[in-house]
């Protein structure tokens, strides 16, 4: 056992260090930690300022592309730099400490990537994973439906083969960055009258084709993040099926797997080694019922623990990482931290948001802490909770994978798809 | 960055493993619970003689010279098995303290007779359960200590106490013969009867400075942190096990004609275990590597692996009761050995409350 790094992974650390140091701006002391919640505020839902985030953020994935950094773990062959995982966590920890844009690659080099990779053709990977790497285009997920979300398998846009080409019809809704992506990957339905795990076969579709409608939800953070995306009569050619027809529930699982592993195995929101130093730091200066907020043992008692359940997550986090670099297989650990993570910090920003007094409910960069960062936290939580599988269906992962406990009783696995209940709002 | 422990390591496991699974059943559990034998002796020899006990300790004082992670892995099982033994106050307590406070003549004497299980000894610093040094009140004078310590765990089966006493000084550590005349041991009620604990009175009794005077709170200081590493490991093995059973009842017991585990109120609250478990458990393994190898980082890790642990344990223990029902409630089930034995290891160099706080400390001159 040993947290330090290997000399290789020093050396490593050094030279991603070094490049960082030379193409980025460090971070100031209370930004950043949360900056993924961060929103567009104001009343414009869409606006100038998205588009410039999306071209920053596709210039430094271009940067870092070009100089060899685009996908610390992709093999060479597809312009990764063929490294392991710990060397993927290494760049994560040091890129944290920089001022770096919004990532808006996650789901395509997260998840469409690894997808294609596994189940794609060779004409498929070349076309795809090189502009996908260098941030050229942007991938979304249509995958959640409104009738189908934690029960993915319940999805009922409709996939009809029409000679060469398969025309889709029906409705996607939660798709972040939509608006902003070329590509989507797809599942849908060819054949209703199957059980509902086997008539799924899954696409890659062109954001720009005619028949795709793209309208954005309004968020409770208030931006517009996600959107709903409507097809109508959109054609796909049979070449960007991704897998057989009819396995699109097991090309969905490749892809979820990985979004776990994205959302639950990041080391970039925890701050090193003394994650929470500048909180600490800070409730020195805050001021609660006329003594800094640090001298209230109440405070005390609920900031250790804290600590202690913060410290033990990016712990177990890299532990997962230090287990599957050493060749185990990616199992189910990463429910865990997605799980732990988003009640701590729904709790923290609850917790640090109640020392504010009456600013607890501002969001006012002025007035508050940290410039507003724990109410935007307390505000964006919920989709941690939520997005990429809730926390209960995570605590059935662990429950059934990891635990080996009896499965729910089921009534809808074995019957064709289209005699399965439904709510009053879902037929169609 | 490595979390894993060495091949060496795991193999010691292993023969643990066998070992404690022969002797310390649940079956042999509730046999010490339902005796007045102050510990399992059968099980204390045998750990001597596979060398257990002589881990950490040098080889120039009779021991085996290997590590913290060494032990870290022996705590873990023995958590797990509810190992009736007292390993932690003679090991990670006592033979700590002699290593870090003893004269040369000190550690070649006492060492190699807890090393080789000749001789079990205990710390004796709690006085009506006040474990902080301004609540010694104990005297020594002239080497010799009059006093109450209570309670005191293994106290009925020690051989030796180091024990906190105010002389002119402060607050010094003395070694204690326990067998001496002018000792008084008496049992004191607990609830985790698998673990006895004892009020010892002090009449006069003659004592051995150990470390130097005033230094007494400094030292107890520093071995708690050390112990607090070791028990999150049993802490961690405890809630395992704990959880194991709530896993193997909840696919055994049907009710309205499917296993309890297929409702997810019992399934969601067994993954609310095991997410405390493996983030517990993360700690412990940083709190050992920092005992370890990196001391400069052990006040902080310690004392998050005990905050996380003791948390864990007793979760994954009292759900495990609700999770078994009725018979959950029944001395003669296993459920309650776990309730019980939490509580022990919690109050053992205070609770939560006292490590939050110590944990905040670490943080603030970090930050
Ligand atoms: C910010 C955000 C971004 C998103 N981005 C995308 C995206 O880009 N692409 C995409 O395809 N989707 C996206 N989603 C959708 C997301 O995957 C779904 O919202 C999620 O899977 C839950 O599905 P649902 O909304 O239909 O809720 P439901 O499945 O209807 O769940 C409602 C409640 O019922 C509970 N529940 C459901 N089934 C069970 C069960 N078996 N056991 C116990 N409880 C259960 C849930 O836990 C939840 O509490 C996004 C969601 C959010 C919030």
């Amino acid at each position: 056992m040993d947290f330090n790094d290997t000399p290789q992974e020093a050396e490593f650390r050094a030279e991603v260090s070094q490049w960082l140091s030379q193409n980025a701006k460090l971070r100031s002391e209370s930004g950043g930690m949360m900056s993924m919640f961060a929103e567009a505020e104001g009343g414009e839902l869409r606006g100038e300022a998205e588009w410039e985030m999306v071209r920053t953020s596709q210039a430094w994935q271009r940067k870092k592309a070009d100089a060899n950094w685009g996908v610390i773990t992709w093999p060479k062959k597809f312009g990764g730099r063929g490294g392991n995982i710990m060397q993927q966590v290494i760049w994560g920890q040091e890129e944290a400490k920089y001022e770096t844009p919004a990532n808006i690659f996650m789901i395509g080099i997260g998840m469409a990537g690894p997808t294609i990779m596994t189940h794609g053709t060779n004409e498929q990977k070349d076309r795809y994973l090189q502009p996908m790497l260098r941030g050229d285009e942007v991938w979304c997920q249509l995958f959640s439906e409104p009738g189908a979300g934690s029960d993915l398998a319940g999805l009922r846009t409709r996939a009809v083969k029409d000679g060469d080409d398969w025309v889709i019809n029906g409705q996607k809704v939660w798709t972040s960055g939509a608006h902003y992506s070329k590509w989507g990957i797809l599942v849908t339905r060819h054949d209703p009258s199957l059980p509902k795990h086997k008539g799924l076969t899954y696409f890659i579709v062109d954001m720009e084709s005619p028949g795709v409608e793209v309208r954005p939800i309004r968020q409770i953070t208030g931006g517009a993040n996600f959107n709903e995306v409507f097809f109508n009569d959109v054609r796909i050619p049979d070449s960007n099926r991704l897998g057989a027809v009819g396995q699109g529930w097991a090309v969905s699982i490749t892809t979820l797997m990985n979004e776990r592993m994205s959302i639950g195995g990041g080391g970039g929101l925890f701050g090193g080694d003394n994650g929470l130093g500048s909180i600490v730091a800070l409730l020195r200066e805050t001021t609660l019922d006329g003594r800094p907020a640090l001298e209230h043992d109440a405070v005390r008692q609920k900031m250790a623990e804290f600590a202690a359940r913060f410290k033990a997550l990016e712990l177990t986090g890299y532990r997962t990482l230090s287990a599957l670099s050493q060749g185990a297989m990616p199992g189910s650990e990463s429910s865990v931290m997605k799980l732990a993570m988003g009640l701590l910090i729904q709790e923290m920003a609850a917790f640090i948001m109640e020392l504010q007094g009456a600013a607890g409910v501002l969001t006012d960069r002025q007035d508050t802490l940290m410039e507003a960062m724990w109410q935007q936290a307390y505000l964006g939580i919920p989709a941690i909770r939520i997005a990429g599988g809730t926390d209960e269906v995570q605590r059935n992962i662990i429950g059934e994978r990891i635990l080996g406990l009896p499965t729910d009783i089921r009534i809808d696995k074995t019957v064709p798809f289209n005699e399965v209940p439904t709510g009053p709002s879902k037929k169609g | 960055m490595n979390f894993k422990f060495s091949q060496d390591q795991e193999m010691m496991r292993d023969s643990a493993k066998r070992l404690l699974a022969d002797l310390s059943s649940y079956a042999a559990v509730h046999k010490i619970l339902d005796s007045e034998a102050t510990h399992d002796a059968n099980l204390w020899k045998q750990m001597a003689e596979a060398g257990w006990l002589s881990t950490a300790i040098p080889e120039e004082y009779g021991g085996a010279g290997m590590g913290y992670l060494e032990l870290a892995v022996l705590a873990e099982e023995m958590g797990k098995t509810l190992a009736c033994t007292p390993f932690s106050s003679s090991i990670y307590m006592a033979a700590e303290l002699i290593k870090a406070a003893g004269s040369e003549s000190q550690k070649a004497t006492y060492l190699a007779k807890l090393a080789a299980g000749d001789a079990i000894a205990t710390v004796a610093y709690a006085e009506k359960g006040r474990i902080d040094a301004a609540g010694v009140q104990v005297k020594a004078q002239g080497r010799k200590l009059t006093g109450v310590k209570s309670p005191v765990v293994d106290g009925l089966s020690a051989d030796l106490a180091i024990v906190s006493a105010r002389d002119e000084e402060g607050v010094s550590l003395y070694l204690v013969n326990l067998a001496d005349s002018k000792v008084t041991r008496e049992s004191v009620a607990t609830m985790d009867r698998t673990r006895k604990q004892a009020r010892l009175s002090f009449n006069g009794v003659d004592a051995e400075p150990l470390g130097k005077a005033g230094q007494g709170a400094a030292l107890l200081d520093a071995m708690s942190y050390k112990a607090a590493a070791l028990f999150a490991f049993e802490q961690v093995g405890g809630a395992q096990a704990a959880m194991e059973m709530a896993v193997q009842y909840a696919k055994e017991r049907y009710a309205f004609g499917r296993p309890i585990g297929s409702f997810q109120a019992i399934k969601h609250r067994i993954a609310d275990m095991f997410v405390k478990v493996e983030t517990a458990r993360s700690s412990a393994y940083y709190a050992a590597w920092a005992l370890e190898s990196a001391p400069e980082k052990l006040q902080q890790a310690a004392s998050g692996a005990r905050v996380m642990g003791i948390d864990a344990y007793a979760f994954a223990a009292q759900e495990n009761v609700q999770v078994h029902g009725g018979i959950g409630f029944t001395w003669e089930a296993n459920p309650h050995l776990h309730m019980k034995r939490a509580k022990h290891l919690e109050s053992l160099l205070g609770g939560a409350i006292v490590w939050r706080e110590r944990l905040m400390r670490s943080l603030e001159q970090a930050a």
